[in-house]
């Protein structure tokens, strides 16, 4: 299969996952669910987050990746009232009286988005009384939800604001349970409440875990799972409820509100989006004959170092992997791990992520890509720059469910750019300027535009370039 | 008996690999020592050691030519602290010896009976251009580790360059924890048992020792003498200086700083203590209280005020992960362009991780550069070894040529189609 039908065959594949039809079901079924319990369709802590105020803004003479595998030289980007206003080559129209900086030698890319992190539920600094990811009680918690633990004040969104051109991020619970809890995407914007910070319009998520974790936190404790079959007989026990429960809801029985069951009665629903983390892959093979037999639907699995070895399939089930660039060896499912995972299964045609699960690598996504990029090529895959950089803006933005509004350099879209100083996929390259809807949130030649956490504020080190 | 005699004969005459001359030509060399890059350099090396490296260098008869054209040439990278070849697996107590955690013994533990030379990772690591590790364990029930070594990432089974290189100390939070939960109890254990180690030096018979096996007492001396090097974990600008103040009580400690987050708040005070420090390169978050002020521009600020500088992996994947070394490096470089951060110029990134490691560890004079007479540690980079698209193409350690393939290149193959074939994918090799 050449590069092109790959390509074609992966949109597919996607088009199954969340085309027409099956998305005029869900709306249908939404509709229905509404009039039966709009209790479980109610939204409580909704967002708060408002766009800052930007300038309208121009950049020219600059190369830009527009995230869904476009590249374009000696571009042209405007971004005005928050979005996207146009995109296009060198004679782009720039309308007077706007904001224009030359992009000579720069290039420009939509936001990061990190489809997998802990800042705010497991932040820094990372004392006992700040970790609180894990609800490792139950090996099922799906009532819990991850924005009820974030920090909003976590020093780390700042840089992977600064050094990462992080725009947006999806925060998780742990992997101690095989049903973490929700999951919640946030703007990497600063605000007082964690509310202030919500992706509007997002998608929930159910954060999942397959293998040594659940069964070594319970077995360890003494009680179910302490086995991989384990772990399978607990899910399908939980998803049993969940279809009894969402049957009931369906029937318009009036039913005790249970926030366990109404999360996986979304995720049956479809409208909550599973992120498993999985690493091996006959694990994943297991989980997807799970969700068929529920009739649910995996948008991602994380940690997944192994989905080279079935790339194909995870191809034909519309799956995308998220998954470092070449972690391995910390643990046994870990240990077949290799650093040219992410580019076998782009080359199978499958949707691939690049993800972090780390304050600190969140902020070299970029570089992380990159690495994945130079281990393909010395195995003769070669994959271009543009379309390295969709595994860490629409991909993610695909799988978190947001790429309608972000994640590419669509006009109309929120205008989350990365002006970098260099090509991002060098290591001599950083941000250089970050807009987040349209509003200036980092500039490296500003001070001003560095946020500086209140965990920070007075402490040694406030305010420094990090 | 035939068959014997004949093998015995194509080994006497074939030369060891490490024994060949071979002559490196075209690449862009690299030396190491922080001196500008040479075009269209040579390199040669000869019986395991550098014989010449530069422009204009004569290439002896007979050698064998590599061509890097194109290419760089560099010293082999040096790992400025790591724990490989202690760990396979992480999470798998019996295969991981970084730390003895219930061991009653602490300064005389010696790594060089835990370090593995057939470990996946030092394969790993060697495809990746690492030539050579500083590997040190971790403590155990007390605030000293023990000895650490110096190692080669050589494909055979003498990983060895120096045993017992050093002593490590954890004297930061991890130290004050161990120690009985404060920062005076951690200097007080440190104070007590060098003076029981200075005890047992005038009388070995003084068995009256309450923190200390005789053996510790032992491996302790050197340190108290300054014949050997002790490493000290710390992390925060206080820790940094009282560390520095134990030379009033102990003038002759061979101090080297590992970690050293906020070692730019009191840079100049390690400058003139002249204490070399191996730093993680991009920390910059406040993880803990004791790295509060991090920041990616530590190394940097350091050097810039006369501190020796080298890249460690402290805590960082350091027994899987040392191929992440010259990305780190070519980070210190992006921070040259970075308004108000401090990052090292190219040449001396690739320094912090060469020849860097070798001067704080005292073996400048054999490893580390490119210089005549240091070992041949030799990598072939497919482009500029710090930028993320390059390969080590061509590896020498000692003189010899390494084989780069490793397991991870195995499942790579074996998956680069992933669907199954005529036989199942175990048969496929």
């Amino acid at each position: 299969m050449n590069r092109k039908s790959t390509f074609i065959a992966a949109l597919a594949v996607f088009a199954l996952g969340i085309g027409g039809t099956a998305l005029d079901a869900r709306k249908k079924d939404k509709e229905e669910e509404q009039k039966a319990a709009p209790a479980s369709k109610s939204a409580p802590f909704p967002s708060t987050y408002k766009a800052y105020p930007g300038i309208a803004t121009a950049i020219r003479n600059v190369t830009i990746f527009d995230g869904e595998g476009g590249r374009i030289e000696n571009g042209v980007l405007f971004m005005s009232g928050g979005k996207i206003n146009s995109i296009g080559g060198p004679d782009t129209p720039i309308p007077a009286d706007v904001a224009v900086f030359d992009g000579a030698g720069k290039f420009i890319t939509p936001g990061v988005i990190d489809i997998h992190s802990h800042l705010g539920d497991y932040p820094s600094p990372g004392v006992d009384a700040h970790s609180d990811g894990n609800e490792a009680t139950s090996p099922t918690t799906p009532e819990v939800w991850a924005e009820h633990s974030v920090w909003p004040q976590d020093p780390g969104f700042s840089r992977a604001l600064a050094n990462g051109g992080v725009t947006s991020l999806q925060v998780l619970p742990g992997s101690a349970n095989l049903m973490g809890g929700r999951t919640v995407t946030l703007k990497n914007v600063y605000a007082r409440t964690v509310q202030g910070m919500k992706f509007p319009g997002a998608p929930y998520g159910l954060k999942m875990a397959c293998g040594e974790n659940p069964k070594r936190v319970y077995g360890g404790k003494g009680r179910m799972p302490s086995t991989r079959m384990g772990n399978l007989a607990v899910n399908r026990q939980t998803w049993i409820k969940a279809e009894e429960y969402r049957k009931k809801l369906k029937g318009g029985k009036e039913v005790t509100r249970d926030l366990a069951l109404e999360t996986l009665a979304g995720v049956l629903d479809g409208e909550i989006l599973v992120h498993n983390h999985c690493y091996r892959a006959d694990e994943m093979a297991q989980v997807i004959d799970m969700a068929k037999e529920f009739g649910y639907k995996v948008s991602t699995f994380h940690h997944a170092v192994e989905s080279y070895k079935i790339a194909d399939m995870l191809a034909a089930e519309g799956i995308c992997s998220a998954v470092w660039a070449d972690w391995w060896g910390f643990k046994m499912e870990a240990y077949d791990a290799i650093p040219e995972n992410a580019a076998l299964i782009h080359n199978a045609g499958a949707c691939t992520i690049i993800h972090s699960d780390d304050a600190n690598q969140i902020q070299r996504l970029n570089q992380e890509a990159a690495k994945v990029q130079a281990d393909g090529r010395a195995m003769g895959i070669d994959i271009s720059d543009a379309e390295v950089v969709r595994w860490f803006t629409y991909n993610p933005a695909k799988a978190i469910g947001i790429a309608e509004m972000t994640g590419s350099l669509q006009i109309g879209k929120m205008a989350d750019v990365v002006l970098w100083n260099g090509n991002p996929l060098s290591v001599y390259s950083r941000p250089e300027k970050v807009w987040v809807d349209g509003a200036l949130l980092y500039d490296a030649k500003d001070p001003a535009r560095r946020p500086v956490s209140d965990f920070e504020l007075g402490q040694p080190g406030e305010g420094d370039v990090k | 008996m035939k068959r014997l005699l004949l093998f015995i004969a194509t080994f006497s005459i074939a030369l060891p690999a490490s024994a060949q001359t071979v002559a490196i030509t075209g690449g862009r060399v690299v030396i190491g020592d922080g001196s500008p890059a040479i075009e269209n350099g040579t390199v040669v090396l000869s019986n395991g050691k550098i014989v010449a490296a530069g422009a204009n260098v004569a290439i002896p008869a007979g050698a064998k030519r590599i061509d890097a054209n194109g290419k760089f040439v560099t010293p082999g990278l040096f790992a400025g602290f790591s724990r490989v070849g202690l760990v396979e697996v992480g999470a798998v107590e019996a295969a991981n010896d970084e730390r003895a955690a219930t061991s009653v013994f602490s300064a005389s533990l010696d790594v060089q009976y835990a370090l593995n030379p057939y470990t996946s990772p030092i394969a790993v690591s060697r495809a990746a251009g690492v030539t050579r590790a500083v590997v040190s364990p971790g403590i155990g029930r007390s605030i000293f580790g023990g000895m650490g070594a110096i190692v080669d990432l050589g494909s055979d089974a003498n990983m060895m360059t120096r045993a017992r290189a050093f002593q490590f100390v954890e004297l930061g939070e991890t130290g004050h924890a161990k120690a009985g939960g404060s920062r005076s109890a951690a200097h007080m254990m440190f104070r007590a048992m060098l003076d029981e180690a200075r005890r047992y030096a005038v009388n070995p018979a003084d068995l009256d020792m309450d923190l200390l096996k005789p053996a510790d007492a032992r491996a302790l001396l050197p340190v108290l003498n300054g014949s050997m090097p002790l490493l000290v974990h710390v992390e925060s600008a206080g820790d940094i200086v009282q560390v520095l103040g134990l030379r009033t009580d102990f003038p002759a400690l061979k101090l080297v700083l590992i970690g050293a987050s906020e070692g730019w708040r009191v840079a100049d005070a390690i400058a003139t203590a002249n204490v070399p420090v191996i730093a993680s390169a991009l920390n910059d978050l406040p993880d803990a209280f004791e790295t509060l002020a991090a920041t990616q521009s530590n190394i940097g600020r350091m050097s810039r005020a006369g501190v020796k500088v080298a890249i460690g992996m402290i805590n960082d994947s350091d027994a899987h992960q040392l191929r992440y070394t010259p990305q780190y490096a070519g980070n210190l470089v992006a921070l040259t362009r970075v308004p108000g951060a401090a990052g090292l110029s190219w040449d001396e990134a690739f320094a912090a991780i060469s020849s860097r490691p070798a001067e704080i560890l005292g073996l400048a004079a054999t490893l580390g550069s490119l210089k005549p007479g240091r070992q041949a540690d030799v990598v072939v980079w497919s482009g500029d070894p710090l930028e993320l698209s390059s390969q080590a193409e061509i590896v020498f350690i000692d003189g010899a040529q390494q084989p780069l393939s490793n397991r991870q290149q195995r499942l790579r193959d074996r998956y680069k189609t992933p669907s199954e074939g005529a036989l199942p994918k175990a048969y496929e090799r």
